[in-house]
Order: structure tokens, then sequence, then C-alpha cells
């Protein structure tokens, strides 16, 4: 058998190989994609389940909420820094009891230790994380970044609701907030680094 | 035109010098440069797992900085998952999927060469971090072959980035690796050969095909977000931008796990081939085969989260992976009562492909058991990250997918090469290995229940025996193949002639060929009834 009669064989087969390689290439790019649509897809159900603790954004108050002054509801606050972020961060008080339903207004206290200007975002976290869904924030200093000067120090207010279908079992909840360094901040630093570093190179 | 053609006529014409390998769109002469490479980096990653042992053949630090260490474990994963199991099962399918289906060649040969070409380029910039490394220019990458956010975002070297396109490269390699298998079964397939026909492992890799090219762009995105949260000022994984590490994880393994099935899909074929030749029956139960690889191929995609049971997942998410992870061990266990029917009443002999079997089929099936007790949930609290782990992935990477390559080249090599391998010796590389893989694996049971966690170059006192017994075993395995090496090399360049159908028993197209197999299979297509 030679070569010639294999080729024609092949070539036979032609037109339904290309067709299928373009469906599965399809299928490739379709699949990459979906790598990244799992990105929304994760935020998505984390929120609809209350999974991961993550707290919603700002809710604005256009009724007034039922208050339950038959339950008390302890909320504990945590501060964290990330990584050795050269600032002091604490909550006024480690922990306050409300009635669900009723706005509470609580004080965090930071303060920048190193020698320039820091900008940070904090990051909210609730535990249980199912809780999640039951705790809303009116007005947080996560909702901004926060930037400040040398020794600077800065009063935050929080004020949030714990609503009042928090189911029965639940009495305790923990409010964790992590300070980042502003990752954009993190990226001009370093740029303004390599500058001067490049600047040092030519004198 | 046609002057050009007639020049073609001779029957076994094939280029020669190295453009016949550069150039080559030969499915055998791709899938022998295949198989070469998965060897020179079984060697390679063993080098870099023997460093490994011997560092923990005593508590303490004594031959390699830690930060080293963690690099040695990371490439040493890196290389044995895409560099060896993967191109050796791409290498074999290359070789033997035209030949049992009764096609010329593979449907795409021109991409086959290009999807080769690519491994090299991957790997050289993968070790090229290495040797950097060695040479003082900065580490290697150092956070484990799961390269978890943020130890590979925030906190990964600078080589991070060669490690980065490394995967885009192998990825694009295998995406149209198994392009071109499904390509080659969907259309090439002899007269006759309806899909219920085709031989196991064509099955088998027809599924994993199918997998490969669900997962690999996932990866390739992991890897893309990776690079922009590095580099672009993205926050996929970086919690100060709004991004989540956890969720790395979860998109990793939903590659990861899928991953690990394409690493063991190809070898439940190779058996299934192996099984019934030598024990001269057919394979007990062929339509509940292809069913249980079938449904194993489903299952791998909705249970990639039994790897992160100690992130904080609530207890529905946990106890949904555990139910689904274990319902795998059903298909799985069909499996394996079918191999062991197959042998049951059948005349039985135990050449070294068949030896190979055997040992995969009861040391896989002990790597399953160990994976249920994994999956769990409040027993894997206690397992997570320990060398119970490490035994585990081993007993069914190495004693599963390695012994099935072993198993392969030892059924298949008389085919490829026209002679005999030595059988003697076969034998003996069979027994070395299976006894030192078990002396170096199992002892890492006992250490992980006892605590040890991997990727860690130090460990409390109590854990030396088990360790030095491993490291022991250890060193007889990597000194093992040496002589698989050898007996490859020598069947390579001569011995007792082979003939066509090779095996006693042996049944299916590709011993209707002539061994070693023409240039060109199945010239004409077979008919098959």
């Amino acid at each position: 058998m030679n070569q010639h009669q294999k080729s024609t064989q092949q070539q036979a087969a032609q037109p339904e190989n290309r067709l299928l390689v373009r469906r599965l290439l399809l299928l490739v790019v379709m699949m990459f994609g979906f790598g990244y649509a799992l990105v929304p897809l994760y935020d998505v159900f984390c929120e609809v389940t209350g999974l991961n603790g993550k707290t919603g954004d700002q809710v604005v108050l256009n009724k007034q909420q039922l208050v339950d002054e038959s339950r008390l509801v302890k909320v504990v606050f945590l501060a964290s820094l990330n990584d050795s972020m050269p600032w002091q961060f604490k909550p006024e008080q480690s922990s306050i009891e409300v009635h669900p339903g009723k706005p509470a207004t609580v004080n965090f206290m930071a303060k920048n230790i190193s020698d320039r200007n820091l900008t940070g975002q904090a990051v909210p976290s609730v535990a249980p994380g199912l809780a999640a869904a039951y705790f809303q924030k009116t007005e947080c200093f996560c909702f901004t970044q926060q930037e400040l000067k040398p020794g600077e120090e800065k009063i935050m207010p929080v004020t949030f609701i714990v609503d009042s279908q928090l189911p029965e079992k639940m009495n305790e909840l923990i409010l964790s907030y992590t300070f980042f360094i502003s990752k954009q901040q993190n990226e001009d630093s370093s740029a303004s680094l390599a500058l001067s570093l490049h600047q040092d190179q030519k004198l | 035109m046609n002057a050009v053609i007639e020049e073609h006529h001779d029957h076994d014409h094939k280029p020669t010098g190295i453009g016949r390998w550069l150039f080559s769109t030969n499915h055998k002469d791709i899938g022998s440069m295949y198989l070469w490479f998965a060897f020179v980096m079984f060697f390679v990653g063993g080098s870099l797992a023997l460093v490994i042992r011997a560092e923990l053949f005593q508590p303490g630090l004594q031959i390699v900085e830690p930060d080293f260490f963690n690099q040695l474990t990371t490439l040493h994963g890196l290389i044995m998952v895409f560099g060896v199991i993967m191109p050796a099962f791409v290498g074999l399918a290359n070789w033997q999927l035209p030949m049992m289906i009764g096609a010329p060649d593979m449907a795409l040969p021109r991409m086959n060469n290009w999807s080769f070409w690519l491994l090299p380029a991957a790997f050289s910039l993968l070790l090229a971090s290495l040797v950097m490394s060695i040479m003082g220019m900065g580490a290697a990458p150092n956070f484990g072959w799961t390269f978890y956010a943020p130890l590979s975002t925030t906190y990964g070297p600078s080589s991070t980035d060669f490690f980065i396109f490394s995967v885009h490269l192998m990825g694009i390699s295998s995406v149209m690796g198994a392009i071109n298998v499904i390509a080659t079964i969907m259309n090439m397939r002899a007269p006759g050969m309806n899909y219920m026909k085709m031989p196991i492992f064509v099955w088998t890799w027809f599924i994993t095909a199918y997998l490969l090219i669900a997962v690999m762009p996932v990866l390739a995105g992991a890897v893309t977000m990776m690079l922009t949260d590095r580099h672009f000022g993205t926050s996929f994984f970086d919690a100060a931008g709004g991004g989540d590490p956890v969720m790395f994880q979860h998109i990793f393994w939903f590659f990861g796990h899928p991953e690990v099935y394409i690493m063991i899909l190809p070898a439940f074929g190779i058996i299934s081939q192996i099984v019934p030749t030598f024990s001269r029956k057919p394979l007990f139960g062929y339509s509940s085969m292809v069913y249980a690889t079938a449904s194993i191929a489903f299952l791998s995609f909705i249970v990639w989260a039994h790897h992160m049971f100690t992130t904080g997942m609530p207890v529905a998410g946990e106890l949904f992976f555990m139910y689904s992870t274990m319902l795998i061990a059903v298909p799985t266990g069909v499996k394996v009562f079918n191999w062991v029917s197959t042998m049951w009443k059948g005349s039985l002999t135990f050449e070294t492909p068949m030896l190979f079997a055997i040992a995969f089929i009861f040391l896989f099936t002990m790597g399953g058991f160990t994976g249920l007790m994994l999956c769990i949930v409040p027993a894997d609290f206690q397992y997570h990250d320990t060398y119970f782990v490490v035994a585990h992935f081993h007993y069914v990477l190495v004693t599963g997918a390695a012994f099935s390559i072993m198993a392969a080249v030892y059924y298949w090599i008389p085919k490829w090469t026209g002679h005999m391998y030595d059988e003697k010796l076969g034998k003996l590389h069979f027994w070395l290995t299976v006894i030192s893989s078990n002396v170096l694996f199992f002892p890492m049971h006992f250490i992980g229940l006892a605590g040890m966690p991997r990727r860690i170059p130090d460990y409390a006192l109590q854990f030396t025996e088990f360790n030095q017994i491993a490291t022991v075993g250890a060193f007889v395995f990597g000194f093992s193949q040496l002589i698989f090496l050898y007996v490859v090399i020598k069947c390579v360049r001569g011995g007792k002639k082979a003939s066509s159908e090779v095996w006693e028993g042996a049944r299916g197209l590709e011993f209707d060929l002539p061994s070693p197999a023409p240039f060109h299979s199945h010239t004409t297509p077979p008919q098959v009834k």
C-alpha cells in the first residue's frame, strides 16, 4: 500500500475533522470563560447563601424596623491588620449587647504609626457565616478607603442593625475587620521606589 | 503534482536525520517522542524526590535549606504530574489509538507535532527557574504544585511568571492532544467498529480527552488571573481589593479533581487490555466498564471541595462533598470487580505486564481506600495536609498510574520494536519496583496518622524510623528504574523476534499488524465484524 492511497483516505475525513475541531475549540473557549465566570458565580453564591461571612453593601433604612425588645444579642468586635501594616487598629469596646432591629453605633480607632501616608481598606466578616445575611450596616468605614498621614489618629464609626429575623439559636455574633494596605497604593509606592532607584543609578 | 507523489512510493518511507523528529507528523514517531520525554522527566522529577527523601532521612536540616526544600516539593509535583504521567499517556495514545481502531495515523498529524514540541519549551521554562535557583539568582516556584494564592500571588518569587507561562504552554499542548484524540476516535474508526466495539483503552482515552478539554482551560484561566493579580492590578484573589483567596482553591480544584482522573482513566484502560490477554478470557463486563468510566468522569466535576474541608465550609457543603466523593467508590468498585472476574477461572500466566497489572489492581485499590478515609469529613480534619495524604496520592499515582504505564510499555513494546524484551530483567525490575515502592510509601500512612505534616523539611524525633525506612525504599525504587531504562534500550536495539500476535491470548487490531508495526498503521481499513 502506498502513501498516495493513504493520503486520499485521510483527506476523506477532512471536512468532518474541520467541523469537529471547530466545535471542540469552541468548547475550549467556553470553558476558559467558565473559569472566569466562576468569579461572579462565587460571589453570588456566597451572597445568596450567606456562606463565607461576607456582609452586604450599605443598606438604607426606609421603613421602621421592628425592634425585638425581648431579645439581647451580643456582638463581639475584632480588629486585625494584614501583613505587617504599620497601623494601630482597635475597637473602642470589645463587645456590646443589642436588641435585634435597633441600630447601634460603635467606634473603631486607627492610628498610622509609620512615617509615610498610608491608605487602607478594611474588609469585614461576620461569624457565624450564616448570620451575615442578618447583619446590616448603614454606615461603615469599610465602604471607602481610609487615608492616614504619619502619626494621624482617626475615630471611625460603624452603625449596624441586627435583623429581627435573626434565628433564635444565634445569640452571639462576631464582627471582624481586617485592614489591608490599599492595593493601588502598593503599586504606586513600588513604582515610585523603582523610579527613585532608577534616578539613583543615573546620578 | 503526480510526480511528487510517485516519489513517495516506497512502503516505509520516512525522513531521516533530525528533521524526522522535528517535523514529524507520524503518530508512532510522535508517540515515541512523548514517551522518551516522559521517561527523561521521570528521572528528573525522581532525582528531586531523592533529594527530598535524603533530607528527610534524619530530623533537623542536613542537605537543603527550607526554602529550597519547598522548591523541590513544588517542582517534583509539577514535573511528575504534567511532565511524566500526562505525556506518557499521550504517548501511549499516539502509538496505540490508530493501531487499535484500524486507522493509518492520527486525524490531525500536524497539530500532533505542535502539541508535542510545546512540551520541551514548557519544561525548559519551568526547569530554568530551578537552574536559576541553584545558581543563586532567586528562588524557583516554592508554593507547592497546587500554587495556592496568596503564596503564589502576593508572596510568589519572581520565577512564578516562568511557572505561569509554562503552565499555559502545557495547557495548550494538552488541549491540542485531546482534540486530536477525539477527532481520531470519532472520524477514523475502521468500518464496522461502532462505539460499543471499541477497545476499553480507546474508550477511556476518549473520555479523558473530554475531561482535558473541559478543565485545562479552567487551569489556564486560574494562572491568567494569577498573572493579572501579580502584574496588572486585578484583585481576583486579594482580599484588599475585594477578591478572595479561598476562591482560588475552588477554581484550582475544579480543575484539579478532574485532573486526577485524567491521570487514572487511561490507566484503567491499559489494565483492561492487559488482564484479558494474560487470563485468556474476554474482559468481564465490557459495557459496565464503559459506563463506570463515564460516571467517574461525571462525578469528578462535583467533588472538588473535598480537598478544602478545613477552609471553613458550612456543614451542608461538607456533607454534600463527602457523600458525592463516597459515590465514586461505586463505579471504581465495579471496575475492580470486573478485573478480578476476568481473572477468575482464566488460565493465567505471569509475564511482566500481567505482574504490573495485578500489582496495579491490588495497590491502586489500597490507594482508593485511603481516599475513602480522607473523604470522611471529621477524619479529614486530622489527616489534612499530613503524610497520610502523601501516602494516598502516591499509592494512586505511582503504584497506580505509573505502574500502568510500565505495564503498557512491557505489553506493547514488542509491537513497537519487533523484539521481545528481556523477560528476566523485566521480572527483576517488577519485583524491585513493587517491593521498594511499598517500603517507600507504606510507612507514610503511619507517620501521617501520627501527625507529621507534609511539605516540611524537618520533623519531630518520633517519626525518625519510619522516615528512614521510606528513604531506603525511595533510593531502591529510584535506582531500580535504571533497570527499566536498560530493558527498554536493549529491546529497541535487538532481541528475540516478536510475532505479530506477540502474546498468546492477545486480541485486537494492533495485533493484526506485523511486529514491528509498519510506519503507517492500517493503510487499508480492516473490516470489523
